[in-house]
């Protein structure tokens, strides 16, 4: 039988699809840059900045409305099927985990805010390997989703496995120095919830991953990575 | 020897085996294999002159008045092959019934179709003429429309009507399966939700196989569909599973409107 491969979508899907793979990676691209301008707040205790990304959150906000106008446009116009389908409501659920991903940025922005202006207290906490490891589970599900790369987004599991250690190893210490200085709670209840907001992150990225891997191969991951028990999500 | 009983093995309605269609030389189906469950909406699409229609024309043997036209492996149905000698081809088609693409009422009256069928096999009383004629058309959801009306003449119904009339025909004599060829492919938008309606309440109670050119359609109302291509079947699954993720690029290519 003679059949031909590699055949084109129809254009007007094709125009449309299109249109909203690009605004996803813009989205991507300014979520990740406002990560890494987090990351660097909370390091070098940068108030301006860490307040900067504060109030960026609108524009996260604004791009996540429209991109899912623009999915709902294409599923009523064109009742895509099959690939085309899983396509379009990924790109849905992408979307809206890329938002809460810019929500926890914020949140480690307006902690960062705070603890600058906030006496610094004896026990220095270190948020760079969980910001690194943050980073990358962001990055991977990203580059996943650009190559369409499902056994990509399926490594992203590892660094989650090594971010909730992290998590936790942070956690314990929070609560170990409020019980030797409770005088400065608060500051470490920041710390706390800041490598929660990280933690948070990278299963935000893992969920990308997951939903990567249904638009590749139509295969519903969710619930089957190894879980770690104990999420803090309070 | 006719088929006499259904076959309920496996709740399986008919079963084609390595089934092939010849006109003349030229193979038009491929040795195709499916099992059609009872009760179930099968939904047959591809592109033009794939062989779906062929197939479907094969079922209650409409392609015997086809010249030249002859078939290769089995069509079972009722324990029984179709294709053989003893089977009487009236009586399957009072089992198979079909509606086809274009309406095509008989120039007479409304009562008179759905007698038609009916008064053929044997059935003279009046009275139990207007019971299965009253019947018949409340299963097609055209009572409501014509029943003062029985004695007018078919053809002024409107195309909608005049299909759904075509229906309760074909239930007038209690088939077992309903053959459908593109049945809504000449009516608007309105009368085709009309008919996917019925078929929707016939489901179950009758099996029914639908070939249609329109994939939304076979989306939206059918349990399983079959793709064919170039007289070959391709797939055959559950229709949520092929309309979400197929396993033959074929038939994903074809689905989604990449077209060669």
């Amino acid at each position: 039988m003679n059949y031909q491969q590699n055949l084109a979508m129809p254009k007007h899907l094709q125009r449309d699809i299109d249109n909203l793979k690009q605004q996803l990676l813009y989205l991507c691209s300014v979520v990740e840059n406002q990560l890494a301008l987090a990351t660097r707040a909370i390091t070098t205790q940068d108030e301006n900045l860490a307040k900067e990304i504060a109030d960026s959150d609108d524009e996260i906000d604004r791009r996540e409305v429209e991109i899912e106008e623009a999915c709902l446009k294409t599923l009523a116009l064109h009742q895509p099927v099959a690939i085309d389908l899983r396509m379009v409501t990924s790109i849905m659920k992408i979307n809206n985990d890329l938002e809460r991903i810019g929500d926890m940025v914020c949140n480690i922005g307006k902690n960062g805010a705070r603890l600058a202006k906030e006496s610094p207290v004896s026990y220095n906490f270190d948020f760079r390997e969980i910001a690194r490891l943050t980073g990358i589970a962001l990055k991977q599900s990203i580059d996943a989703l650009v190559n369409e790369d499902a056994d990509l987004a399926m490594e992203i599991a590892k660094v989650k496995g090594e971010a909730e250690t992290m998590n936790r190893e942070l956690r314990r210490k929070a609560v170990e120095q409020i019980m030797n200085d409770p005088a400065n709670t608060k500051t470490y209840l920041r710390y706390r919830s800041i490598s929660r907001n990280y933690k948070r992150i990278v299963d935000l990225s893992s969920n990308i991953a997951e939903d990567i891997v249904y638009m590749i191969n139509g295969v519903i991951v969710r619930h089957n990575y190894d879980k770690f028990a104990d999420d803090d999500d309070e | 020897m006719n088929p006499t009983a259904n076959n309920t093995e496996n709740n399986i309605a008919l079963s084609a085996r390595n089934f092939s269609v010849f006109y003349n030389d030229f193979e038009a189906v491929k040795s195709v294999s499916l099992d059609i469950t009872q009760g179930d909406v099968v939904a047959i699409i591809g592109p033009s002159g794939c062989g779906k229609s062929t197939f479907l024309r094969c079922i209650n043997r409409i392609n015997d008045l086809v010249p030249g036209c002859h078939t290769k492996g089995e069509l079972i149905f009722a324990g029984k092959d179709l294709f053989h000698r003893d089977v009487d081809v009236n009586v399957l088609r009072k089992r198979i019934g079909m509606v086809f693409q274009k309406p095509n009422p008989f120039p007479k009256t409304i009562f008179e179709n759905i007698a038609f069928g009916p008064r053929l096999h044997g059935i003279k009383k009046r009275s139990q003429l207007e019971e299965i004629v009253e019947n018949s058309l409340r299963q097609s959801a055209l009572w409501d429309e014509v029943k003062d009306r029985l004695d007018k003449n078919a053809l002024g119904l409107s195309g909608g009507q005049q299909q759904r009339l075509c229906l309760a025909r074909t239930l007038a004599v209690e088939p077992e399966i309903v053959l459908m060829d593109e049945p809504t492919s000449a009516l608007d938008p309105k009368a085709t939700l009309k008919i996917e309606d019925l078929i929707a309440s016939l489901a179950q109670k009758y099996t029914i196989v639908i070939v249609t050119h329109n994939m939304q359609q076979a989306a939206r109302i059918s349990e399983r569909t079959a793709f064919f291509y170039e007289g070959s079947l391709i797939e055959y699954g559950q229709t949520k599973d092929l309309f979400t993720n197929p396993t033959k690029k074929q038939t994903e290519d074809y689905i989604t409107g990449r077209f060669g």
